[in-house]
């Protein structure tokens, strides 16, 4: 069962920007590519929080402000319970007839690190609490704001300054923290994954986020021309392999029930995506195969259809 | 008409904030604050108090909640102690730096390791420069009326800036005491029921919180807050003035007493001052000057004040439930030894360490302290801890 | 919601002038910021090959393409740092790469 959709074609999105020119993230940002798209989604009616990060340092600096909407910065660690705090005053003091009363969304916007390592427990207990927020996590796969470094959503395999590469170790010996997963167990009433390659799916699925009542969590996978060591012109190219390939499939879970939102009838072998990066390159077959047998098992658990 | 009545010290502090009609609590427990965000919990569940009570899962996330809500313009209040303390300890910097007027009690305890429920004044002095208001009460009335005037500071325009009621871990928070209460009209004349502020966080008006601190205003953006900090004192004294009108209560950044005539005066803040009274009314049926300063107020220290009503005295002895590790004394002797440092004349300034951890401090350990400055015993480094068995 | 044309904050401002917690009091002002110069390689869009379907003004990380009711599409140099999404991902393959040189 399709859901209606927000947004049926790139036409139907606002023209206006919200997260606007002059910010200073790297040329090529996958990052920067999302929250355009995420902040047409959402609308100027918003109060956003972003802990620490690129996203935080490219739009910030005093007095230049990449924001059109409200938007606070705090720490790192804790963007779930800033907007909690943020969405128990919109609250009471509506309810107190302080403010008027209408639907202001809180979102908070945060990278991989500040979402499934130093901020994943404040995000859980915000979203146990049943706060009404979004929790979006931009994920490039590591610490890039501090120049690359691992973290629990960085892939198998890949290289960083902290998972180097090297005679006894090769990259990062440890999996991928799979957080939508986590997030779900929270049963809370909407999940997504997401990724700028597919704007219209990820426009659709930000939008419903902030339309339900109670917390929404989208994970939206966002390539990283530095981190990722691959050349400014790819990071969408790269993001939709990744996708084509089942290393992020794009489904949505509601209210329990997980549905495939872009389907990959013919995945692609994952060495088609991880080519394309340094961080990979130096990879062996055999690591990649390893890879692949993984990727397999979760398709087929996703029911994402064989491999081309 | 002034109500008296009968309270645990934790549970005037939950009544003060109450009536002072707070928007958003956001509650964690830990010996020995629990109690007051019990009672809270009580308050919002009977339908008393209309609030947000936000079950937060650490300390950390209560001052972050607070920060946000804060941020919206809510009045907000949290209350911890010990190690919650430390764990919101990077929060408590980013309250103040962004000027946010929230209002925390503290239940004064002591800090791991090993861990120790009971009380002393390591927590709040481990923070002492995280930009607070910093006020220590000493019983149930002190700490019912430093609470609602915390409020009442904190919004004020030329302050905004978070304040922490300190209190003593189990010598204050759990001792049953008579206190009068206000009314809460009487509480809404002294305290707005709203705040107002200049920004908050709302879609009609875009502002942009907490930006990236480059070099070019970190600087400004500090000295902000220190000319916030320091110019508070005027509104502190102002609003304890006003509130002395409504109750007949009347305060001041530290209360004297038998200081007229005194030699030596010992110095502290919160609970112990009661057993310290004590002390300094034995010595004088002994025939001996000894008087006493109750420091209420930390942060903004009142440098002058002190001076000013200490310095026609021989010694001051500075006793400090804290102390810092390799440095000098206790956090309160070394302020007092600046705060004389100018004077060509001054009076001996000695610190003593007491009361870790719960260790009570007797009304004979304070007498023997007394003496032993009034006798102009030589202490080397001129602080001592007492009560350590060798 | 009101997109200030003006910009008056001071970048250096004195610490009386800096706003309160330093908040940024105005939406939007990095609009004041330009990237340009940033680039070393400019879009140069080919406008009878361009098919207005509108994914290069989508996949523009600087929001630097602006997309006309009519279809068309014009970068705004002001802010393109030059990294070649928009190039990469024509469908129609209608923009080109070119190196900026020194005048």
């Amino acid at each position: 069962m399709s859901e209606e959709k927000y947004f049926k074609t790139l036409k139907d999105l606002p023209k206006e920007e919200l997260f606007v020119q002059g910010h200073r993230a790297c040329s090529g940002c996958g990052e920067a590519i999302a929250v355009r798209h995420i902040m047409k989604a959402i609308g100027p009616n918003c109060i956003v929080i972003s802990p620490t990060g690129c996203l935080e340092v490219v739009s910030s600096p005093y007095p230049y402000t990449s924001w059109a909407v409200p938007w606070y910065h705090v720490a790192f660690e804790n963007a779930a319970s800033v907007a909690s705090g943020v969405e128990a005053a919109l609250k009471v003091l509506m309810r107190k007839g302080v403010l008027e009363k209408k639907k202001i969304h809180v979102v908070a916007i945060a990278g991989d690190g500040g979402t499934v390592d130093i901020g994943f427990q404040a995000l859980s207990g915000a979203l146990e609490r049943g706060h009404g927020f979004a929790y979006i996590c931009l994920d490039n796969e590591a610490y890039m704001n501090t120049g690359i470094q691992r973290s629990g959503a960085t892939p198998y395999g890949a290289w960083t300054t902290t998972s180097a590469v090297g005679k006894a170790i090769r990259g990062k010996v440890q999996w991928k923290k799979n957080m939508p997963a986590i997030v779900a167990s929270h049963g809370i009433p909407y999940v997504a994954t997401a990724c700028p390659a597919y704007p219209v799916d990820l426009v659709n699925k930000v939008k419903r986020a902030v339309e339900i009542e109670g917390p929404a969590y989208v994970h939206v996978l966002t390539p990283c021309v530095p981190g990722w060591r691959i050349p400014s012109n790819i990071s969408i190219k790269v993001a939709r392999l990744a996708v084509q390939t089942g290393i992020f499939p794009l489904y949505e879970i509601k209210d329990g029930k997980l549905t495939l939102t872009v389907k990959v009838p013919k995945r692609k072998h994952v060495k088609e995506y991880l080519k394309l990066q340094g961080r990979f390159a130096h990879l062996t077959d055999e690591e990649i195969e390893k890879i692949q047998e993984r990727v397999d098992r979760e398709s087929e658990s996703l029911g994402l259809g064989p491999r081309a | 008409m002034a109500k008296r009545i009968a309270l645990e010290c934790s549970h005037a502090i939950s009544l003060a904030v109450k009536l002072a009609n707070v928007d958003v609590i956001a509650a964690y427990p830990i010996t020995p604050q629990t109690h007051i965000v019990e009672r809270l919990s009580e308050y919002v569940a009977d339908g008393e108090l209309d609030a947000e009570y936000i079950n937060v899962e650490s300390e950390h996330s209560a001052m972050s909640a607070c920060i946000g809500a804060s941020a919206v313009g809510a009045r907000c209040f949290t209350a911890t102690a010990g190690q919650g303390l430390a764990l919101m300890h990077e929060m408590l910097f980013i309250a103040a730096g962004n000027r946010l007027p929230i209002v925390m009690a503290v239940a004064n305890r002591c800090l791991s390791p090993n861990l120790s429920i009971w009380g002393d004044q390591s927590d709040m002095m481990a923070s002492k420069d995280c930009g607070w208001i910093q006020m220590y009460g000493e019983n149930a009335q002190e700490v019912f009326d430093l609470t609602l005037q915390a409020f009442r500071i904190a919004e004020d325009e030329r302050v905004l800036l978070p304040v922490a009621v300190n209190f003593d871990g189990f010598y204050v928070t759990h001792v049953i005491e008579s206190l009068t209460v206000l009314e809460q009209e009487e509480v809404n004349r002294f305290l707005p029921p709203r705040r107002k502020a200049k920004y908050t966080l709302h879609p009609d008006n875009p502002t942009t919180w907490g930006p990236i601190g480059l070099p070019d205003i970190q600087t400004e953006l500090k000295y902000q807050l220190e000319k916030a900090i320091q110019n508070s004192k005027k509104v502190i004294k102002e609003v304890w003035r006003e509130y002395g009108e409504i109750s007949g209560r009347y305060y001041d950044v530290f209360e004297p007493y038998r200081l007229e005539d005194a030699e030596v005066a010992i110095l502290m803040m919160g609970g112990h001052c009661g057993t310290a009274r004590i002390a300094v009314d034995r010595l004088r049926e002994k025939g001996l000057k000894v008087g006493l300063i109750k420091l209420r107020l930390f942060r903004p220290f009142p440098f002058e004040e002190l001076v000013e009503a200490t310095k026609h005295l021989k010694a001051l002895a500075v006793v400090d439930k804290a102390f810092s590790p390799g440095g000098f004394g206790g956090p309160i002797f070394s302020e007092v030894r600046s705060a004389f440092y100018d004077l060509d004349v001054k009076p001996r300034i000695v610190g003593f360490i007491a009361g870790l951890g719960g260790r009570d401090i007797r009304v004979d350990e304070f007498m023997g302290l007394a003496e032993k400055v009034l006798r102009g015993e030589k202490i080397e480094k001129n602080y001592v801890f007492l009560q350590v068995r060798e | 919601m009101s997109q200030k044309n003006e910009f008056k904050l001071n970048p250096k401002p004195s610490w009386k002038e800096l706003p309160i917690a330093s908040i940024i009091p105005q939406p939007s002002t990095s609009r004041f910021y330009l990237t340009g110069d940033w680039r070393s390689f400019r879009p140069v869009i080919d406008k009878d090959k361009c098919v207005g379907c509108g994914l290069c003004w989508s996949y523009c990380p600087d929001a630097a393409i602006k997309w006309f009711e009519d279809g068309s599409v014009e970068v705004d140099l002001n802010y393109c740092k030059g990294c070649g999404v928009c190039a990469e991902e024509c469908p129609a393959k209608a923009i080109t790469m070119v190196e900026e040189v020194e005048e």
